[in-house]
């Protein structure tokens, strides 16, 4: 029969098209500025950095090892040592970055630097919406653009930021219990000096 | 032995027999692309035209070239994963599988059982929407402004979602690590496949009576663009393409690599080697998926999902070569890779399915109308990220 196909066809359109109406599998798209659909968990866009407190220098967790910046297939990040030493999120003296950069213009949103990176200091964000129109300085992230309070991080990323503050939790209680120890000994040595003094 | 049919090769089997032009001496040479809407991304097809039908016609690669393998010998096994996302964009996480069995087989790390099962997972749910949204493409070039294509990604999206909530990102996926996969599925994720899953074989039937029934499609895709066995085998054509033109090679079935061989599924096989066979090996295959994609998502058992001693930052292979492959939605993916024991390879090498697939471009091309050349064009499959790296 002449035209059977195009109202097989049709028929086939207008299932999906009613359909749409009332079944939400045959309806997937939303008004995106108007209607937004919440990330998901794992969603990764840039990184950036984790700082514990208030203060984003004071609390950064990052120690300036540079394995990210070794490890980045496209090479967008830059670190540069600092000269002098802060105490890091358990309480040792670390170098921290006197510069750390990202170019997200580089940057390939591979999370490779997220897995190296040891200290649970490089994480990924979830914001996308970062168009501008300055091409040079408004795609390259300086330390303090990156630096973001851990009280983010547990937001966009729960469950896993449970576990990586149960994990510097344990750490921390550990490092405090290693200081105790050798405070302790120190303590315990030089007052069996003083005694041995006193006898002598 | 399934290749030892074909003995002969075809006399001068690698230029395409010429085609007898009307004589008026009158040839009009066209570049198609590198900016045509057909040609998926930058790609030139430089044909001499007699009329309306194809005289010659001359493939031009190499407008998509970055230098891919050359980065990966520059830098550590662990910095290519992500770059072999960016191969065949269509199925990022077949690509990974395929550097990851490679490197695998070079350091002889084993792989748990959980993450196979989650390989063979991803990956058939990589085939289904390559091959959907690749039959959608074929018939928006037969002029279906859309209408298909639309259909096709609203299921890929779907399963789009999935990949997202696993791994972090809808294509870009960089999933799979030496010795299993980045991060766990948990169970509500698998319970999500499942319900797509469910979905997928109505979504199928739907797509398959929409296509079908359409006289159009029949007349356009039928006796064009005939590949013959001989000449597919000999070019080193693989995948859909080689099947459709009734050879049975499927390197799941041939190697088994990963745990193919504990599902049950068939290969589906083409008689004339033309478009249509090729559509509807494609629509065979969505099937074929869904039956491997539900028996493992029944067996899937639980345990690590990446080898504990695995480790993926810093490796050195002890000096020597591998060779993995598998077959990816478009035709054998291998990666080949030689190490001199150093934390990056010596040698880097990918042989995608889409390049050498398109080389028989010109002897399927010769004879057939201008239209036809872009239908045929698309019968092949192909994303130019893999063809020129």
């Amino acid at each position: 029969m002449l035209g059977e196909g195009i109202i097989k066809g049709l028929a086939e359109t207008a299932r999906n098209f009613f359909g749409s109406y009332f079944f939400a599998e045959r309806l997937t798209t939303v008004e995106y500025p108007e209607e937004r659909i919440a990330p998901f968990e794992a969603a990764r866009v840039f990184p950036f950095l984790v700082f514990d407190g208030t203060d984003a220098l004071a609390g950064l967790r990052c120690t300036s090892c540079q394995i990210c910046e070794k490890e980045c297939p496209p090479k967008c990040i830059y670190i540069e040592k600092s000269k002098d030493k802060k105490p890091d999120y358990v309480g040792r003296m670390q170098f921290y970055p006197a510069r750390f950069e990202i170019d997200i213009a580089v940057c390939m949103s591979c999370q490779i630097c997220v897995e190296v990176c040891p200290f649970e200091s490089i994480k990924m964000n979830t914001e996308f919406e970062l168009a501008t129109t300055d091409r040079f300085g408004g795609l390259l992230l300086d330390r303090d653009q990156l630096a973001k309070p851990n009280s983010y991080y547990q937001k966009i990323h729960p469950a896993e930021a449970a576990t990586v503050d149960a994990r510097l939790g344990e750490e921390k209680a550990k490092f405090a219990a290693k200081v105790k120890a050798t405070s302790d000994a120190a303590a315990a040595k030089s007052a069996a000096k003083a005694l041995e003094g006193a006898n002598g | 032995m399934i290749l030892g049919k074909i003995k002969k090769r075809p006399k001068g089997w690698n230029r395409p027999q010429a085609v007898a032009e009307s004589g008026d001496g009158e040839l009009l040479e066209v570049a198609m692309g590198p900016h045509h809407p057909s040609t998926h991304g930058v790609f030139r097809m430089d044909v001499a035209l007699d009329g309306e039908r194809v005289i010659k016609l001359r493939p031009v690669f190499g407008y998509l070239h970055r230098n891919h393998e050359k980065i990966g010998e520059g830098q550590s096994y662990l910095a290519s994963m992500p770059f072999t996302d960016r191969l065949d964009y269509m199925c990022p996480l077949t690509n990974n599988w395929a550097y990851a069995l490679a490197v695998e087989k070079l350091t002889g790390q084993a792989v748990p059982e959980r993450a196979e099962y989650l390989r063979v997972i991803l990956g058939e749910l990589t085939r289904y929407q390559n091959h959907a949204s690749s039959i959608g493409f074929l018939t928006q070039e037969m002029g279906a402004s859309g209408t298909p294509l639309m259909y096709a990604f609203r299921e890929r999206e779907k399963i789009l979602d999935l990949f997202e909530e696993l791994t972090g990102a809808r294509m870009m996926v960089n999933y799979m690590r030496f010795g299993g996969c980045r991060v766990d599925a948990s169970e509500g994720w698998l319970d999500r496949t499942r319900k797509v899953v469910a979905g997928l074989g109505r979504f199928t039937d739907e797509f398959e009576r929409l296509l079908r029934s359409n006289a159009i499609l029949m007349v356009r895709t039928q006796g064009v663009g005939r590949l013959s066995a001989e000449l597919a085998v000999n070019a080193g054509v693989t995948g859909p393409m080689l099947r459709a033109s009734g050879v049975n090679y499927d390197i799941r079935k041939v190697d088994g690599y990963g745990i193919y061989n504990r599902f049950n599924f068939r290969v589906p096989l083409g008689d004339h080697g033309d478009v249509y066979d090729r559509f509807m090996i494609r629509l065979l295959e969505m099937r074929e998926s869904i039956k491997i994609l539900e028996q493992a998502l029944k067996d899937i058992p639980g345990g690590p999902v990446v080898d504990p001693k695995a480790k993926s930052r810093g490796i050195r292979p002890k000096s020597g070569e591998a060779y993995g492959r598998i077959e990816a939605p478009k035709g054998e993916l291998g990666f080949y890779l030689i190490s001199d024991g150093g934390a990056n390879p010596y040698r880097y090498r990918i042989r995608p399915p889409s390049l050498i697939n398109l080389t028989v471009l010109e002897d399927m091309c010769l004879g057939s109308d201008v239209a036809d050349v872009v239908l045929i064009f698309g019968s092949v499959d192909i994303v130019l990220g893999e063809v020129d790296r």
